[in-house]
């Protein structure tokens, strides 16, 4: 049966282009992958192969002729022996060009409706508590999550013999073994990757970073390798995996060691991004964490590494990602910080308490799902908003939480919300430098007397 | 050092595939050959967008080396990833569809021809990112040990990708950590249009592995059996516990290295010359004759194939685009 040759697309954008040569003339017999003619498109000239067996029986459209429109028919080929049909079109075109099924668009992206809630809905009581650093809480957290879980285990630099270069692992290797707690070479890109691999056939590594600005020698792998595949696969190929590490300025290690990736990690569809405060954040989250089947970042802050708080000993305690926590409760004006920034907004609401103003504190434990429902309610009381974080104020967590409360609760603000932020600047060493760098109590302070 | 380490070994010393697996190899090499050509045809009318890369050429590698495997091996390779899917047993019909968007394909058209996976064939993509798939591959490698099984991983890369930092510091912790994985360097001259020559100070690719002291071979590429004969080794040594294997396939593709390369950094003689010598179905067919397989059977397999493939693109064609809703789903998993 005769069939049509027909004028190719050679790139996603030609719509037509210059016959320019003919390689085969009419009677010549071709194969597969045989050159048959040239064409020139505006950035390239590029050769047309048969795909079928065949002889050309007709050409249809002669060489120098411009513009031939794609899909138009140039040649017929026919079968051995067998004669051209009379007119070209009673050829059968080589593969109907069919026109794909309708598109329909997309809607428009709105915003999400935000459900209400009852700001007061306080959560799960886990009973009795202990004094904990939040060190240790961590520690307590991968070691109860892989005596549950055979299939989780950490890897990282100096993790095992070390125990740690924070001391966060302490005491697991002993544990676990070197099967489970692996000392990996300084190459986070490798064993970045590596993780990600086991993770995709159902293991659960934990991945620590020295520091969270060494993930960035690794960020392809838990973007485009982690975050992704679970959506090019087609919902196959899920990541469970955490990585995890001190995040944000430490103190007096200059520029390439403090930054804060909230922001960065928080962008990216496909990642949940975690990052508690007190030692019970700490622990409930990193348990949730290892226990979600996606990947997950925990931003840790060194700073906060020693600290006590009050945790529940209940060994099944946990906490849900995505759910805020009301720290404080206030009727003036809305406080939210994540990690070390809680403390500075509770330490804030302590001054300004003193000037008659009641601050509500809310500790967002989670930047991605973020907690809007929470944050809209305390303003919807409050009226006010103010947001608290070390990272940099360009694209950062205040300027999507802003966003997010100006749609969500625009005629409830009876003020524009400010973002208290790190300053705009690489971190400086000088310990007087780095301090006026770093949101303090009374930038907040300031902030929220322009506000009432 | 370097137990394996040799130079070129274009000849077989063992029985090689035999007559049977070669009528196999011939029929799957086939399978990718038209597919691909489908493809690019389909591409040409407008049905395939985007990038689009072709394995035409290089389809001894990955037949050869499937013919070596059992069930339980992974698989992991870059965006040229069709060759690898069909050698595994993926099905053509829902590779088809994935490449062209629709519903009915693997990745339900969120993927697309360079994001593909099967965890029933232990396919594990299908990455676009040059280099990425080798780092991820020594993790399918530590999950088999992890697991205590004796599967072993192959990771394809490119002659291009073979220059990238985390290939080397995936040579490194797979060495360290006697990561069953065959690392398979498909080199087929190019990375787009930089020769090898153009690329690489290291000219001897399946040396690079040495010192980490992984064992390496260069194999002609073009020979099903060959390939078949070398994998076969550096997978038992794998699953003999005794580390990674680095092996270097000499090959050649002959379309563009997407679908909109002009291909001016190559003469047409210099494809036309391997096409001519080199086809490894030419090779193949011709073993399988000088077997005494009589031509017929061979004309049988290829209209069985044209079939196969004709039925892919006609199920691809007909299949719908994802509904809407899809666009929403898959981004995490729901606990
Ligand atoms: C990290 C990265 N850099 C660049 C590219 C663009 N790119 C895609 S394929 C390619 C060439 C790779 O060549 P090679 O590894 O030899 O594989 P081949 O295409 O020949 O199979 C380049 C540069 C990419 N996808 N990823
Ligand atoms: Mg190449």
């Amino acid at each position: 049966m005769a069939v049509q040759i027909l004028m190719p697309a050679l790139s996603p954008t030609m719509t037509d282009g210059k016959l320019v040569r003919w390689l085969k003339k009419e009677g010549d017999a071709v194969s597969p992958g045989d050159v048959i003619a040239e064409i020139e498109t505006d950035k390239a000239t590029m050769e047309v192969e048969a795909v079928d067996d065949g002889v050309i029986g007709k050409i249809l459209v002669p060489e120098g002729t411009e513009n031939v429109t794609v899909n138009t028919p140039i040649a017929i080929l026919t079968e051995e022996g067998e004669t051209v049909p009379e007119t070209a079109a009673s050829a059968t075109p080589a593969e109907p060009a069919k026109s794909g099924p309708a598109k329909v668009a997309p809607e428009a992206t709105t915003a999400p409706a935000v459900p209400e809630k009852s700001v007061s809905e306080s959560e799960k009581d886990w009973g009795e508590t202990e004094e904990v650093t939040v060190r240790e809480a961590l520690r307590d957290a991968m070691a109860l999550e892989m005596r549950r879980d055979q299939d989780v285990f950490l890897l990282g630099e100096e993790v095992a013999q070390y125990q740690g270069a924070y001391k966060i692992s302490q005491g697991l290797l002993d544990e676990f073994g070197e099967k489970r707690v692996l000392d990996m070479p300084i190459t986070e890109h490798g064993f970045t990757g590596m993780a990600v691999g086991a993770a995709l056939t159902g293991l659960k590594p934990i991945v620590e970073f020295m520091t969270m600005n060494f993930s960035m020698q690794a960020i392809d792998h838990i973007i485009n390798s982690a975050a992704k595949t679970l959506y090019m696969s087609g919902g196959q190929m899920g990541c469970p995996i955490v990585f995890r590490g001190p995040n944000g300025p430490a103190a007096r290690v200059g520029a390439q060691h403090s930054q804060c990736y909230g922001s960065w990690y928080a962008h990216v569809p496909g990642l949940k991004v975690v990052a508690p405060w007190s030692a019970a954040d700490a622990k409930g989250l990193l348990r949730a964490a290892i226990r979600d089947p996606n990947p997950v970042i925990f931003l840790e802050n060194e700073i906060l590494y020693g600290q006590k708080f009050s945790c529940p000993v209940d060994d099944d305690f946990i906490l849900p990602i995505g759910k805020a926590k009301i720290e404080r409760q206030g009727e003036d004006v809305t406080l939210v910080g994540f990690s070390i920034s809680v403390g500075t907004a509770l330490a804030a609401a302590d001054l300004l308490a003193e000037e008659g103003i009641n601050a509500e504190v809310i500790n967002l434990r989670s930047l991605r799902p973020l907690d809007i429902e929470t944050i809209v309610g305390s303003v919807k009381k409050t009226s006010r908003l103010v947001t608290v974080e070390e990272g940099w104020p360009f694209a950062g967590i205040g300027a999507e939480i802003v966003m997010q409360v100006i749609e969500h609760a625009f005629d409830w603000l009876d003020a524009p919300p400010v973002r208290v932020a790190g300053i705009d600047v690489p971190m400086p060493f000088a310990a007087n430098l780095e301090k006026l760098a770093l949101p303090q109590p009374d930038w907040v302070v300031n902030a929220v007397r322009k506000l009432v | 050092m370097n137990d394996g380490a040799s130079v070129t070994d274009k000849g077989r010393n063992d029985p090689g595939l035999s007559t049977a697996e070669l009528e196999h190899a011939f029929h799957d090499m086939l399978l990718i050959r038209r597919f691909e050509e489908k493809a690019g045809q389909l591409y040409g009318m407008g049905l395939i967008g985007g990038f689009c890369h072709l394995y035409i050429g290089q389809e001894a590698v990955v037949v050869g080396v499937q013919l070596a495997l059992k069930q339980g091996d992974k698989i992991i390779t870059s965006y040229r990833d069709h060759g690898q899917m069909l050698a595994a047993g993926m099905d053509p019909r829902g590779v088809m569809a994935e490449l062209t968007g629709r519903a009915t394909g693997y990745s339900h058209g969120k993927g697309g021809s360079m994001h593909m996976f099967s965890r029933e064939k232990n396919f594990y993509g299908g990455h676009g990112i040059v280099g990425a798939q080798v780092a991820l591959g020594i993790g399918l490698a530590f999950a088999n040990k992890y697991r205590g099984t004796d599967e072993v991983s192959i990771a394809y890369f490119g002659e291009g990708a073979s220059n990238q930092g985390q290939v080397y510091e995936s040579f490194n912790l797979a060495a360290l950590h006697k990561l069953p994985c065959v690392f398979v360097i498909e080199n087929n001259r190019y990375g787009m249009g930089t020769s090898v020559e153009r690329a690489s100070a290291s000219k001897e690719l399946w040396r690079n592995g040495e010192p980490w002291g992984i064992p390496g071979k260069q194999i002609d590429g073009m020979d099903v059996s060959a390939v078949n004969t070398a994998t076969k080794e550096a997978v038992a040594y794998c699953r003999a516990g005794k580390g990674p294997y680095l092996l270097e396939m000499s090959t050649y593709r002959y379309r563009g290295h997407s679908m909109s390369d002009p291909a001016k950094y190559r003469a047409r003689t210099e494809v036309d010359e391997i096409r001519q010598k080199r086809d490894p179905i030419d090779h193949v067919r011709n073993e399988l004759l000088a077997a005494g397989i009589e031509e017929e059977k061979l004309k049988k397999i290829e209209t069985d194939v044209k079939a196969v493939v004709a039925d892919a693109s006609q199920f691809a064609e007909t299949s719908p685009e994802p509904d809407p809703s899809e666009l929403y789903t898959d981004v995490l998993v729901e606990a």
